[in-house]
């Protein structure tokens, strides 16, 4: 088994929403994994399926090897989970609460978890109902980055935390990839997925629209070129991969798929290039490509 | 008066949130005396009839420990104020809660700076919730007041009466307010205010048993004023204004202790907790003693200890009531001495303290559905740890706890009535015996909480507490609403055999009745394994 996580064509409903719809996701061991979608897409769903906390209605899910519904407990031991909103018991106080996670774990790492409350500048003293939403999500963080685990489960952890955590939360995320372990990592936040992911997959109501490494996905996206030309362009609109062209004179302005742009450069110089600026394709694009509300395809 | 801007709306908003729940709590306060009052005046037409009825029922300390000392006259209206004053200690409960889960609740929740950041002033959430128990309170009176003149009772009485459970409300209103002030989590606001009630009933009714040199104390507590009303016999009307200025006062010094505090602050600090957990909190079960434990402690000192000390010191004064009753006096003597009337006393508050003890039952087992809710039981099932072992967790304080709880309430009753009657060893042996023989009834209040909430989860908080409000009605006024047996035996508690007494005790309803709370356990730990988690 080389997937730390396998999921093929899940389904889950409530009543009548449908949740999942077919998702697909892999995720191999040693990779961090950027797991995308607008809000209500089904992340969560997917990764409470993964923890054997709901019950899926199709589809396969193997996690670890095991079967997460059947074998949750003995997976549970060799993962950590962080929800994108660490709830605390008011009366317990943060420490108490890191330790109790992790003991329940089957371990917790003392050195990691003192190192942890230093760099993410946690008091464990306070009780749960003192903390802010920020303290309260590194609470979170720092009960599942304090123990061995193969594999971190993180829906979006960073919410609530402030740029300078979230750039301890990046470091450490980095060094725990580096000692072998897997992530997910459902994120809302661009820079932080191009920064941590190897791969990314991008989920829209329910089923997944597009997987691969960042690179992949860049090949995607679509350069911007405003050009202006010696003779007004002719035959420009009937190329594969050209999009949205405008043409003011003998200056043309349109966006060019990735895999069409050495053709359609090769056109462009047939009509004398005088100036030319392109600029190069961001993956906000994509996302926001696929976060559009109409169905995509 | 700035302070007070926006109170209509937020009036405007605690009715809609509770539209369900307030006219269903409204409607039940205001059937209950009707309903005994038609069954009442059907049963017992004639002055004559209810005067031994009375009589019959004032024998029992356990009851005047209830209604009060028995009335005047033995006029309807009259009876029934004193038999459905239960009703008055409800209302107070009910008016706690309700200003307790519209201020703390709110404030703990977040939801109250939310709300403090428009156009709403600073006193506007407490007045809010205070009027709107306050006004709805005032509605029961009244309607309490309508329904007693179609019973044919006099117009002033039924007003006195219906004023009276008006009023019981708005003082506990005014209660819960201030103890909404006191402490940064709902829960323990709830604990200080039900403290205070049970209390107030316990000193009220202490003061009616014993009387004597402890009468004082039938005057000594906010609900006893209510009780003093006497309505249809004394109607005293001035009593309303005492208790209007106390609950005045009370508001006025919850308004102040608001304005003085922070959005979300309680009076008592919250502390720092250690930086590290302590060896025990290492399993479901260590947590769920961490969650468990303020209430577990609550509930032995409260009803344990407290209530077993008055229960056992009240009985010895149980004997001397029968004096002055000849027939009683032979049949309890036909039936085995003097010390009958005792047990009967001390069995009978047993099975009253019974149905307190189910209503912790009832919310220890719930306390899976509030971690399920609030999203805390996820990190818990996400770390290494199967649904039964945690639902094992709680289920050990909602089977044990109550039953700990049972248990030292036998063994103060029977350590301070025994020391009266010269013969502790015997009575405490009897006496745990008999308070722990209620507990099967118990178990199938906790059993069927666990079946609601493994198969319904959302809707278990409103089956647990609905079937602890049946056992209740059905106990306390079944029998006078000419409820068949068959209705009656629905209770669990309708099964318990009387103890401590001189027969032998029958095992098999005691054994059906766990076998049954087993099942029901089984069959929703069976249903949780199965279901997702969590359904919010």
């Amino acid at each position: 088994m080389d997937n730390a996580i396998s999921v093929v064509g899940l389904t889950k409903s409530f009543g009548q929403a449908k949740a999942l719809d077919g998702l697909d996701l892999t995720v191999a061991r040693g990779e961090v994994h950027g797991f995308l979608g607008p809000n209500g897409a089904g992340k969560t769903t997917t990764i409470r399926i993964l923890l054997g906390l709901l019950r899926a209605d199709g589809g396969t899910a193997t996690l670890l090897g095991g079967d997460p519904w059947r074998d949750a407990v003995a997976l549970h031991r060799r993962l950590a989970y962080v929800p994108g909103d660490v709830t605390l018991w008011p009366n317990l106080s943060g420490g108490e609460v890191i330790d109790l996670l992790g003991r329940l774990r089957g371990g917790l790492n003392a050195s990691k978890r003192k190192d942890l409350l230093e760099r993410f500048d946690l008091d464990p003293r306070k009780k749960g109902r003192a903390y802010s939403k920020g303290n309260r999500q590194k609470v979170g963080l720092i009960a599942a980055l304090a123990s061995d685990v193969e594999l971190l489960l993180l829906d979006e952890p960073t919410s609530g935390l402030d740029p300078l955590m979230e750039e301890v939360f990046r470091q450490v995320v980095a060094e725990e990839t580096r000692n072998g372990r897997t992530v997910l990592l459902s994120s809302h936040i661009l820079s932080e997925v191009e920064a941590l992911c190897d791969r990314v997959s991008i989920i829209r109501l329910g089923r997944t629209v597009e997987t691969g490494t960042l690179a992949e996905l860049r090949h995607l996206t679509r350069t911007h070129i405003t050009a202006e030309l010696a003779t007004p362009p002719n035959g420009l609109a009937q190329l594969a991969g050209v999009h949205d062209l405008k043409t003011d004179g003998a200056t043309v302005r349109f966006q060019v798929d990735q895999a069409e742009l050495d053709a359609v450069l090769r056109q462009l110089t047939t009509h004398g290039v005088r100036s030319l600026v392109s600029q190069p394709p961001t993956l906000e694009e994509l996302f926001l490509r696929h976060y559009e509300t109409e169905p995509v395809r | 008066m700035t302070s007070l801007t926006g109170t209509g709306t937020l009036i405007r908003l605690i009715l809609r949130r509770d539209r369900v729940l307030m006219p269903i709590w409204m409607l039940c306060m205001a059937l209950l005396p009707v309903g005994l009052a038609s069954g009442t005046a059907s049963l017992y037409p004639t002055d004559a009839g209810r005067q031994g009825y009375i009589d019959s029922l004032a024998s029992s300390p356990l009851l005047v420990l209830f209604y009060g000392p028995k009335p005047a006259e033995p006029s309807l209206g009259a009876l029934i104020f004193w038999r459905s004053a239960t009703g008055i200690v409800i209302m107070g409960l009910i008016a706690l809660l309700v200003v307790i889960r519209h201020t703390r609740v709110e404030e703990e929740a977040g939801r109250r700076e939310l709300l403090g950041s428009t156009v709403v002033g600073r006193h506007a959430a407490l007045a809010a919730a205070v009027l709107t128990v306050s006004g709805a309170s005032l509605v029961v009176g009244v309607l309490v007041a309508l329904g007693m003149i179609s019973q044919q009772t006099p117009a002033p009485g039924a007003f006195a009466m219906g004023l009276a459970w008006a009023f019981a409300g708005i003082l506990y209103a005014a209660i819960g307010a201030l103890a909404a002030q006191l402490t940064t989590g709902a829960g323990a606001a709830r604990g200080i205010a039900g403290a205070l009630l049970g209390l107030d009933f316990l000193l009220r009714g202490t003061g009616d048993v014993a009387g004597g040199g402890l009468s004082w104390l039938s005057w000594s507590t906010p609900l006893s004023w209510v009780y003093q009303v006497h309505a249809y016999t004394g109607d005293r009307w001035w009593l309303f204004a005492l208790t209007t200025a106390v609950a005045l006062a009370l508001v006025l010094v919850a308004l102040r202790l608001s304005a003085a505090r922070d959005v979300g602050a309680g009076l008592l600090p919250p502390r720092l907790g250690p930086a590290q957990a302590s060896a025990t909190l290492r399993s479901p079960l260590g947590l769920a003693w961490r969650l468990h434990r303020g209430s577990l402690i609550g509930w032995t000192i409260g009803l344990g200890v407290i209530g077993g000390v008055l229960f056992g010191g009240v009985a010895k004064t149980a004997s001397s009531l029968l004096e002055g009753n000849g027939q009683l006096t032979e049949i309890m003597e036909r039936l085995g001495g003097k010390s009958v009337a005792s047990d009967i006393f001390i069995g009978g508050s047993l099975g009253i303290g019974a149905i307190a003890v189910a209503a912790y039952a009832v919310s220890a087992a719930l306390r899976m559905r509030t971690e399920e809710a609030a999203l805390r039981s996820e990190p818990v099932l996400a770390a290494g740890v199967g649904r039964l072992r945690w639902a094992a967790g709680h289920l050990v304080f909602a089977l044990l706890g109550p039953t700990v709880v049972m248990a030292v309430t036998g063994l103060f009753a029977g350590l301070v009535y025994g020391a009266s009657t010269g013969e502790v060893g015997r009575q405490v042996v009897r006496v745990v015996g008999a308070a722990l023989v209620q507990m099967p009834a118990v178990w199938v209040l906790t059993g069927l909480t666990v079946a609601a909430y493994g198969l319904l989860p959302r809707l278990s908080p409103a089956v647990g507490w609905a079937a602890l409000a049946a056992c209740v009605l059905l106990g306390q006024v079944g029998a006078a609403l000419n409820l068949g047996q068959s209705v009656l035996d629905l209770s669990p508690f309708s099964h318990i055999p009387h103890l401590p007494g001189p027969a032998a005790v029958p095992l098999t309803p005691l054994i059906i009745l766990t076998a049954i709370a087993a099942a029901l356990t089984a069959l929703g730990l069976t249903a949780l394994r199965r279901r997702d988690i969590p359904v919010t």
